[in-house]
């Protein structure tokens, strides 16, 4: 079993990065950038799959930390005029900032609805604020926030050995899908540690992990700190691939990247990558047409999703892929028999 | 002198402008611990049925005290049967679909009637206090507020309907050994529930006007001011509209509108950590 | 089993057609496209920002069908590609970049908010892609890849406040909308309303989704100004105005605006809340000139007359679209550079809001300019003025002398 596992992940990270290197190829430079968009957005799906999936915390406010890594990024490189410091601020930042409203919350002791009110209040309150930042008076240094604009003129990264080399679109494209795949393993491996077994089993049965000699508010302090620094990954990305403004924290993008981890799967990783991915595409189409209104599609999508197929794409994947290969390991064991004489 | 009183009218019209966007959102999330997401669009629809009704020739009141929450009630009540029914008990599914029926009504109604905004005049007119004016009307939505947390009140305490409602609220499956259909009676909230927040739309539509995308507006506070109150479906949204809404007028007439409502978001955060089951989990228990 | 057999062949013909049918219409897209010229409208006609976009897109398709009906530019079709941004920042960005690097197109017209067209402003430069910006805004743009043909607080601002103030007074209370429009117009409020010897008691902003005035209407009792200066913007804000009346404000303290009506706001609101509101605009619907009539009567005609009244966005969409074709007709060739130094020949075009003139030292738009006061669900022109330059932008942006400069300049209003 183990050994077919390694297998079939080998395979993916060949394919993966197959695809990485061909997308510049093959597509037109537009369809590129979008793809990157859709490739910074996984993150942001992957980080809380990782936070809610697997830790059990209902965050609401993921977009907070997400917003957040965008700014810190776009004011940094905007102040020292190059990407390779403000790029580890942008990943610090909001990590300190889960760290903080984490302890807040967990050693508050709340659960599930409340605490999902919490974070979208924060979200609100961050959003607020940077809504309202439009005078002059806003500045950060050498940055404007701009408020209701936001900072469109945020500089790209650059080769972290050459500040002078700024990447072009593509090479942006190769980083963010680069770090997608780093970051997809990189919590694959995280949650196989002793570390991730206990925070799964917090999501199971808080109180059982208490009692076994767990102190869950650490665990879940460090999971939804992880969370909120890939989302701050996913905020940098962000940022240099579209710009950075206040719509980053508001209710419809956390909205949107909870309904991404429900479609994909809630409690799976890959799920939310793909669920995110296809919602993106979807939502990008549906607004070419012109007789039929966006929402209304995709609020009919979602109901017939909840109530048909709840637990996501992912396992429902899972199951159809299952019974194909069980199928063909019953042909492949027909035709062994076959041919031997 | 006069300003004192301006602002305490002020305050007023805050606390029941959160009351009465909220108090729909209670019953429901009270009663069935269902998040309703598509709150804001019903109280959306009150208002586009205020509207369109008054521009048709119906009288304004009976617009907004009649068509608007039969309507939406019933609205309520074939979502409810469609497909809210099947998702209780699982809590994240049911924000997941109402969600989807929120962008699903927004849809529905920008595909009818465009994305303009429309609007009736506010009636009443306007009356002096010392040197300051302000609009009757306002001041009404302060009186509606109350009469319909009284009425609510009533209904709870006083009628057979309250009481079985409170069974069900306590203890749901002993409420069904005892006979009562316990499916009825979450239609019959549901519909309670979305024909509040159809009077509360209609009641506010003549000030701010009505366009399909309203909805996101309020959904957040609502949700803020119900889990802020608690589980106590009537106290606990009273109390919450009190305090949140009180800081937020204060904090406008201090700075801007725009602190006010941080502050109102900044309070419910520090409420929620200090009280983590909202006001009524603490105080006014026994209340219903 | 055979069952199993069927399957497999199903899905794997399947994939193969699916993976057809995908690539068929991108190369069928890709071969249709070669003779037309392409030109990208990218306009909100849904979300908060539709009142001001509907206008716009009527008029931008209406002037595509026209050209094409009689011929065609430079004897080829117009190909007119519509995006929605929903009143969607982020949609801006995407569809300009797509216009810019999949479509090609020959020239965007786009942009209804300041934010907007500073999102797409340098990417549409970066892939070489001209630029008309059509939206009344604050002035200050200096780049030479775009022309802006709406009005700026120099030629508006300018004329509304000294009328007003004979009118009315001296003490003025801003209220406008909290971005960069909103924050800029303000301090030509109180530029304009010091030059003429009087004072802003306040300026406050709103964010664009704020609908609930109350405290506000009592912080503006409190401080007993002459008149209300309004850059209020979108259908949130529409609702001051219809507080301001239910508290019975609009009989005692009169309104002043650079943005009421351009969103149509004199036909949502009731007479009763609207009328005795003054706004000066580059262009009004009631304006009575034989240019206008012609148009408005295809523009009906082609819409129905239930369509969007047209305002001074969409006429300016219109004009804009128009002296881009001039252009291309004088340079005879669609190439960007081209186009540019045609048009800063000092192009001029005349239409129904009189006679539009590029100035080529800010590529920003010489036009007449009206104040009107709303009345009935009707605007009546009480003053013109004509051949207003974009003195504004012209103090700070000469691009004949730099070329290559590309930023916007703020003014700075020492208070």
């Amino acid at each position: 079993m183990r050994g077919s596992r390694a297998w079939v992940d080998g395979l993916t990270v060949l394919i993966a990065i197959a695809v990485i290197l061909l997308v510049p190829q093959l597509l037109e430079l537009y369809s590129v950038i979008n793809a990157t968009i859709y490739v910074s957005m996984a993150v942001l799906a992957l980080s809380l799959a990782l936070v809610w999936g697997f830790g059990g915390i209902l965050c609401f406010g993921q977009a907070a930390f997400f917003g957040l890594g965008g700014y810190t990024y776009a004011i940094a490189a905007i102040n020292f005029g190059d990407s390779n410091l403000p790029v580890l601020f942008a990943v610090a930042l909001p990590a300190c900032f889960a760290a903080l409203l984490g302890y807040f919350v967990f050693w508050g002791r709340l659960n599930d609805v409340y605490l999902g009110v919490i974070t979208l209040t924060v979200a609100l309150i961050l959003f607020k604020f940077f809504n309202a930042t439009a005078g002059d008076a806003y500045k950060i240094g050498k940055a404007a926030l701009g408020g209701f604009n936001g900072i469109p003129a945020t500089p790209p990264l650059n080769l972290p050995w050459d500040k002078s080399v700024q990447l072009a679109p593509e090479q942006i494209w190769y980083v963010a899908a680069t770090l997608l795949l780093l970051l997809y393993y990189v919590s694959r491996c995280l949650l196989s540690t002793h570390f991730g077994q206990v925070v799964v089993s917090i999501r199971e049965n808080e109180r059982r992990a208490e009692l076994l000699g767990y102190d869950t508010r650490r665990y879940k302090l460090l999971i939804f700190t992880v969370g909120g620094a890939m989302a701050g990954v996913s905020g940098v990305l962000f940022a240099n691939c579209v710009f950075v403004s206040p719509t980053m924290f508001s209710l419809s993008y956390n909205a949107q990247i909870i309904i991404w981890v429900m479609i994909g799967g809630l409690g799976t990783l890959s799920g939310p990558i793909l669920g995110s991915v296809l919602l993106q595409m979807l939502t990008a189409e549906l607004g070419t047409l012109q007789w039929l209104d966006p929402n209304f599609v995709l609020g009919a999508i979602l109901v017939v999703f909840v109530l048909l197929i709840p637990r996501g794409l992912q396992p429902l994947i899972a199951a159809l892929g299952e019974r194909t290969f069980s199928g063909l390991a019953a042909l492949g064991f027909r035709r062994r028999k076959w041919i031997k004489p | 002198m006069d300003f004192g009183v301006i602002v305490v009218l002020q305050v007023l019209v805050a606390i029941a402008h959160l009351a009465l966007i909220s108090i729909g959102l209670a019953v429901i999330f009270g009663m069935m611990r269902v998040i309703n997401l598509a709150h804001g669009e019903f109280l959306m629809l009150g208002g586009f049925t205020v509207v369109i009704a008054a521009n048709h020739g119906v009288n304004l009141w009976v617009a907004m005290l009649i068509a608007a929450p039969i309507v939406v009630g019933l609205i309520g009540i074939v979502v409810e049967r469609l497909v809210i029914r099947y998702l209780y008990g699982r809590m994240v599914d049911t924000m997941l679909a109402t969600w989807g029926l929120s962008l699903l009504i927004v849809g529905a109604m920008t595909m009818t009637f465009g994305n303009t905004t429309r609007g009736v005049s506010a009636p009443l007119g306007s009356v002096a206090i010392g040197r300051y004016q302000s609009s009757i009307y306002e001041l009404t939505l302060v009186l509606a507020a109350a009469a319909l947390f009284a009425i609510a009140y009533l209904l709870f305490r006083f009628t057979r309907l309250g009481l079985i409602a409170r069974a069900t609220m306590q203890n749901a499956e002993m409420a069904d050994s005892l006979g009562i259909s316990t499916d009825f009676v979450y239609a019959v909230t549901f519909g309670i529930g979305a024909a509040l927040s159809g009077l509360a739309g209609g009641l506010l539509a003549p000030l701010t006007g009505v366009l399909p995308t309203i909805g996101v507006a309020y959904v957040a506070k609502a949700f803020i001011t119900v889990i802020s109150g608690g589980a106590a479906v009537l106290a606990g949204t009273a109390s919450a509209s009190a305090l949140l809404g009180t800081l937020d007028t204060v904090a406008t007439f201090i700075a801007t509108p725009v602190v006010g409502e941080m502050t109102l978001l900044i309070a419910a955060v520090v409420l929620l950590r200090l009280l983590p089951e909202g006001i009524t989990g603490r105080f006014l228990r026994r209340a219903s | 089993m055979p069952t199993k057999l069927t399957r497999r062949a199903l899905v794997k013909s399947a994939a193969a057609g699916a993976a057809a049918l995908s690539t068929g219409p991108w190369i069928i897209r890709e071969a249709m496209g070669a003779d037309k010229i392409k030109v990208a409208s990218i306009i909100d006609v849904s979300g908060g920002l539709d009142i001001y976009g509907k206008p716009m897109y009527n008029s931008i398709n209406l002037a595509v069908e026209a050209m094409n009906k009689a011929g065609g530019l430079l004897g080829r079709e117009i190909q007119l590609i519509n995006y929605d941004p929903q009143s969607n920042i982020q949609l801006y960005t995407q569809y300009a970049t797509e216009a810019a690097t999949k479509e090609r197109v020959a020239v965007v017209q786009a942009g209804i908010t300041s934010a907007s067209r500073e999102a797409i402003r340098p990417i549409l430069r970066r892939f070489n892609t001209l630029y008309f910006y059509n939206t009344l805004y604050e002035g200050g743009v200096c780049d030479r890849n775009i022309f802006c043909t709406g009005t700026t607080p120099g030629q508006t601002v300018a004329k509304l406040i000294p009328y007003v103030m004979k009118k009315w007074g001296k003490k003025a209370y801003t209220v406008a909308a909290d971005y960069n429009y909103g924050q800029i117009t303000a301090k030509w409020f109180k530029k304009f309303v010091q030059d003429n010897g009087g004072e802003v008691l306040a300026s406050e902003f709103f964010p664009l989704d704020v609908t609930d005035f109350g405290a506000t209407l009592k912080k503006i009792q409190a401080a007993k100004p002459d008149f209300i200066l309004s850059a209020l913007v979108g259908g949130a804000h529409i609702s001051f105005y219809r507080q301001w009346a239910a508290a019975g404000m609009n009989k005692t303290v009169p309104i002043a605006s650079t943005t009421f009506g351009d969103g149509n706001e004199h036909i949502i609101l009731s007479p009763e809340e609207s009328n005795g509101i003054y706004a000066a605009y580059g262009y009004f619907q009631d304006i009575k000139s034989a240019a206008n009539e012609a148009f408005l009567k295809d523009y009906f005609a082609r819409w129905g007359a239930s369509a969007a009244p047209m305002t001074e966005l969409g006429i300016m969409q219109y004009t804009g679209f128009q002296l881009w074709a001039e252009a291309v007709k004088k340079a005879k060739t669609t190439d960007r550079m081209k186009v540019i130094e045609a048009l800063e020949t000092g192009l001029s075009y005349e239409g129904p809001a009189g006679k539009g003139t590029i100035d080529p030292a800010t590529h920003h738009d010489i036009t007449d300019v009206y104040i009107g006061v709303a009345e009935n669900h009707k605007f009546n022109v009480v003053e013109k003025f004509p051949q207003q330059p974009p003195w504004d932008t012209a103090a700070v942006c000469n691009l004949k002398k730099n070329p290559n400069d590309n930023q916007q300049y703020v003014i700075d209003v020492k208070t």
